[in-house]
């Protein structure tokens, strides 16, 4: 036996009203992979993502990270939420989160971003938190920034800020909910330039997105979503190039 | 147009324009510091929080502000066990009626001014917070309240200025505040068009610096960047 996986769900449902969006998805994710999830919308990509750290209650499922399994309770709607709240507070800083919309706090500078949760929830010492701020805001390339609001930042720079801040947590997991997906197209490429270095760095990560090559080029494994199940699952060749389901060589046929 | 008047009763036309720049930040500093809590239980999820805020909210906003200072002022008075009680030094004297009942209403509408910025705060914002690690109270204190202070200052600033002139209203309870200062020197000299313009310009000057406030604050905070 080894390590435990770094992140492992196993049967994962959830359900908006009569509507199931997630059938019972399982995955697991070993240290230093990186795992794209893709499919075509309303397949249930980012609501797993969101259920996994519990931004989305799910109805049934169960989630380890680094072998320590979330503590649940079913809540009077019949949705699952935290049982303990320090222990989902402490998991959910294991597990990064990196969202569309970046979601930085314009009030604060960006360096203020970065430092909020290890000081406050890390309980690091403030310089040796703005040390390490600085270092991942120059790794990230805004190293420039540091004193900036989020609103005079473009939006390339915005969710470069927002994923130094995820790192700055130092996470086991990182979970990427369509990063590029709000940005205009010439940013693109700078954000992918940030995570493709964070997956050659070994990081584990699961990348929910829509840029394909991206996807193909940088990621382990590719699990393709439909309809809230795992419709094909494998390494980039085998999904792109050559899947068993027609699902999957429809979605890929209209996706080249 | 009479000048000399004015001149004349200038002095105690700034006694009462003092008193009613310290009715008006008292009075604004103390329901701010009441909103917070009254905000925080409107918006809980708890039915039984929420109920007693709203009906304060309901009774303040809906009932108005000299009939508020009248029962305080008046009403209490007729009971026993109020002037039997320690509140009575307090209760009896009209500063300290004028002062709390603005306070008691003002803070309803900052409460409620409050709740709106506060479930203003994207939600997206609250989900960053979480998902690095703070707890529900954690990123109340940390991130939405940060955030909805600075959402709310604007509508915070109107309402002070609605409760300068709010404050007019004290006169009714013998305070000489500008307002009753103005309509006792018009009683003796019965100049009111030189005396209410003089102190017309003296609620202008207040509002004026009210608003120079504001707009450092905001500067200050800089909302310009939510």
């Amino acid at each position: 036996m080894g390590q435990p996986p770094a992140l492992e769900v196993v049967d994962l449902h959830k359900r908006f009203g009569a509507l199931e969006v997630l059938k019972g998805i399982s995955l697991t994710a070993r240290d230093g992979e990186a795992i794209s999830i893709i499919g075509s919308s309303g397949s249930g990509k980012s609501t797993f993502l969101r259920c996994v750290n519990l931004l989305e209650a799910p109805n049934q499922g169960t989630i380890r990270v680094a072998g320590e399994e979330m503590r649940l309770v079913r809540r009077r709607d019949g949705a699952l939420a935290a049982a303990d709240p320090r222990q989902i507070a402490r998991m959910r800083a294991e597990l990064g989160f990196v969202f569309q919309s970046f979601n930085l706090w314009p009030h604060m500078t960006i360096l203020d971003n970065v430092v909020e949760a290890p000081i406050h929830v890390l309980g690091l010492p403030r310089r040796q938190a703005v040390e390490r701020a600085e270092a991942l805001l120059a790794k990230v390339g805004i190293a420039d920034k540091r004193d900036r609001h989020p609103s005079e930042l473009s939006g390339g720079q915005q969710q470069r800020a927002a994923i130094a801040r995820t790192l700055a947590m130092e996470p086991k997991v990182i979970l990427f909910d369509e990063p590029t997906s709000a940005l205009d197209p010439e940013m693109v490429s700078e954000v992918l330039g940030v995570i493709r270095a964070l997956a050659e760095e070994g990081r584990t990560m699961l990348l929910v997105t829509h840029e394909m090559r991206f996807a193909r080029n940088v990621s382990s494994r590719v699990v393709f979503l439909h309809e809230g199940r795992i419709e094909e699952e494998g390494t980039p060749d085998q999904v792109f190039d050559n899947p068993s389901s027609a699902r999957c060589r429809q979605f890929m046929a209209s996706h080249q | 147009m009479n000048f000399e008047v004015i001149v004349e009763n200038l002095p105690k036309l700034l006694d009462g324009a003092l008193l009613t720049v310290e009715l008006v930040v008292f009075s604004s500093l103390a329901g701010l510091a009441l909103a917070f809590p009254l905000a925080l239980a409107r918006c809980s999820p708890r039915p039984w929080l929420r109920a007693g805020p709203w009906a304060y909210i309901f009774f303040f906003r809906g009932t108005p502000l000299l009939v508020q200072l009248f029962l305080v002022y008046y009403g209490l008075s007729q009971f026993e066990a109020v002037r039997a009680s320690i509140f009575w030094p307090i209760l009896r004297d009209a500063w300290w009626c004028a002062l709390i009942t603005m306070a008691l209403h003002t803070a309803a509408y900052i409460a409620e001014i409050l709740r709106g910025a506060i479930q203003a705060v994207p939600r997206g914002e609250i989900e960053a917070a979480h998902s690095l690690g703070m707890g529900v109270w954690q990123a109340q204190r940390r991130i939405v309240l940060p955030r909805a202070v600075r959402i709310a200052l604007p509508a915070y600033s109107n309402e002070v200025i609605l409760m300068l002139k709010g404050s007019a209203l004290a006169s009714t309870i013998t305070l000489l505040e500008l307002t009753g200062t103005a309509r006792t020197v018009i009683a003796r000299t019965y100049m009111p068009i030189e005396i209410f313009l003089a102190a017309g310009v003296l609620y202008l000057l207040i509002s004026f610096a009210l608003v120079q406030v504001f707009r450092l604050l905001e500067r200050r905070l800089g909302t310009y960047a939510c």
